[in-house]
């Protein structure tokens, strides 16, 4: 860990968590303690069963810790925005309408609401959709918009819980690249929970491992590859050294 | 064959369908003529097609038929209402509470189990033969249905989308409004659309019991006074406003869920 960091966002302090399940509780995290920088993008990565999406879920609020605790720099709850790994678009919204959502819950009104989501069915290249309903998107589509909606309102942090798990290779790979470049023009504090060591390594600056439940921090690998990032960057020597020091954490 | 004279088969085949059905009234209608004109029965037991007919055109001259007719149509119309309206209250309380649920579903259920019909008696000698027994009886019939659906309905809503909202920070309310509602609104429909029908059901078992007014008093009159004619016409405005209701339902239900894909694709 770091004990320099200049300007942590996030505290987390020994995050613990046991949920009952009749037979002296399911322990999913044990001591989770690490930083996070403003504007960094983390990436959580771990075997299933690893607590890992447990630890997102407290640090948005979803569910509270047994014991430990996490603070964020502005000493209050931040601004969330979520992408889960299904895009969970409600379908009685259109595409656009769907990205207002954390507006319209803040209470804009519609019409202005509209203009920012515009802005941001530009960034995610979704132009052309705006009024299309979620049933007519593929996968990549649909999580688009799942990222434009959790971007719209500004948030303070971006977490991402296994956002293209569901999605085919290919699309995976496409979406790699427009997620780090939506990154490079926002430039958001990110956390993201993945299983994929190439993942991680392709979008993040420093990688957290897991160890098997409960889960604990074994490995912070800071991923000193430059950015932009670009496709070839996977096929590097590099890229390889940083990937088998995760596979040999993960173990 | 290629796409487009598939496409001119598919619509050929819809507009037969549609006069399909045409035909096959007309045929039953001709077919009931044809039984009245030959099947030497009397008028009072089989009246013909135009017996009901003038019949028809004289109780509407008269007014009659536009009263009684008003008369259920008010009953059915203020039944579906009030249990409506207590269905979703109550619907929405016990999909939250399972507590609440499990105190409350045997009397649910027993109340599924008595026969309406064999309980509308005891409701028109309690609260009289006016409108209100009848108001109860329809908003008792509509009530069941549309309580098990509302809460179905909002069970039914997947627990990812209430771990969005509150990622969110939505309060209680907006949940209700931008998640709750919408998402049990299909299940909520098909609830409604049963008790839009029974709602008919209801107020003519109330009528039939005892009143003063309305479509089964008039059978009941007519019945009395070997007006067969008139019984049919009663009958007949009962199905016709069954029906209406119905398609005022499937209308909003079309309205209201655009964003279903077996709608819009009608």
């Amino acid at each position: 860990m770091p004990a320099s960091s200049p300007n942590p966002i996030l505290v987390a302090d020994k995050l613990t968590i046991t949920f009952p399940d009749g037979n002296g509780g399911l322990h999913a995290l044990n001591d989770v303690s690490f930083h996070v920088q403003v504007r960094e993008f983390v990436a959580v990565l771990g075997p299933s069963g690893s607590g890992k999406s447990t630890l997102l879920r407290i640090i948005a609020g979803l569910i509270a810790p047994t014991h430990g605790n996490y603070t964020f720099a502005s000493g209050q709850s931040p601004r969330i925005g979520m992408v889960f790994q299904q895009a969970n678009l409600m379908p009685w919204r259109t595409v656009i309408q769907n990205i207002m959502l954390p507006l319209e819950l803040q209470g804009m009104n519609a019409a202005e609401a509209r203009t920012h989501a515009q802005d941001l069915i530009e960034l995610v290249g979704l132009q052309g959709f705006e009024d299309n309903w979620p049933r007519d998107l593929s996968g990549g589509m649909a999580q688009r918009v799942a990222i434009a909606r959790a971007l719209i309102h500004d948030p303070d942090l971006l977490l991402l819980d296994e956002p293209f798990g569901s999605l085919d290779a290919l699309t995976r790979e496409r979406m790699w690249m427009e997620l780090s470049r939506i990154w490079q023009a926002r430039r958001k504090t990110v956390i993201m929970v993945t299983h994929s060591i190439e993942e991680a390594l392709f979008l993040s600056d420093r990688v957290l491992v897991l160890t098997q439940r409960p889960g604990n921090v074994k490995l912070d690998l800071k991923v000193d590859l430059p950015r932009p990032r670009k496709d070839e960057m996977r096929y590097t020597a590099h890229f390889g050294k940083l990937a088998g020091k995760l596979k040999d954490a993960i173990g | 064959m290629d796409s487009n004279s598939l496409l001119k088969l598919r619509q050929t085949y819809n507009r037969t369908r549609r006069w399909l059905g045409l035909v096959s009234l007309a045929a039953g209608l001709l077919a009931w003529w044809l039984a009245a004109l030959y099947g030497g029965l009397p008028a009072f037991i089989l009246p013909s097609p135009s017996d009901v007919w003038t019949r028809f055109l004289r109780a509407l001259v008269s007014g009659e038929l536009a009263r009684h007719t008003g008369a259920t149509l008010l009953e059915v119309l203020l039944g579906l209402f009030f249990g409506t309206t207590f269905a979703i209250i109550l619907g929405y309380i016990l999909a939250k509470s399972r507590v609440l649920e499990q105190i409350l579903s045997p009397y649910l259920v027993a109340s599924q189990a008595v026969p309406l019909v064999a309980i509308a008696p005891l409701l028109v000698l309690w609260f009289g033969p006016g409108i209100f027994s009848k108001i109860l009886i329809v908003g008792l019939i509509v009530f069941f249905p549309v309580l098990v659906n509302t809460v179905f309905g909002i069970r039914a809503v997947p627990p990812a989308y209430y771990d969005l909202m509150r990622s969110l920070r939505a309060s209680r309310r907006q949940i209700l409004h931008h998640l709750e509602i919408p998402a049990a609104l299909p299940i909520f429909f098909g609830g409604l659309r049963i008790g839009a029908t029974l709602s008919v059901i209801g107020a003519v078992v109330g009528e039939l019991v005892g009143a003063n007014t309305g479509l089964g008093v008039l059978i009941n009159i007519s019945r009395g006074t070997f007006d067969t004619p008139m019984v049919f016409v009663a009958v007949f405005t009962l199905i016709v406003l069954a029906l209406c209701l119905y398609g005022i339902v499937a209308w909003m239900e079309r309205k209201f869920l655009i964003w279903q894909e077996h709608i819009s694709n009608n």
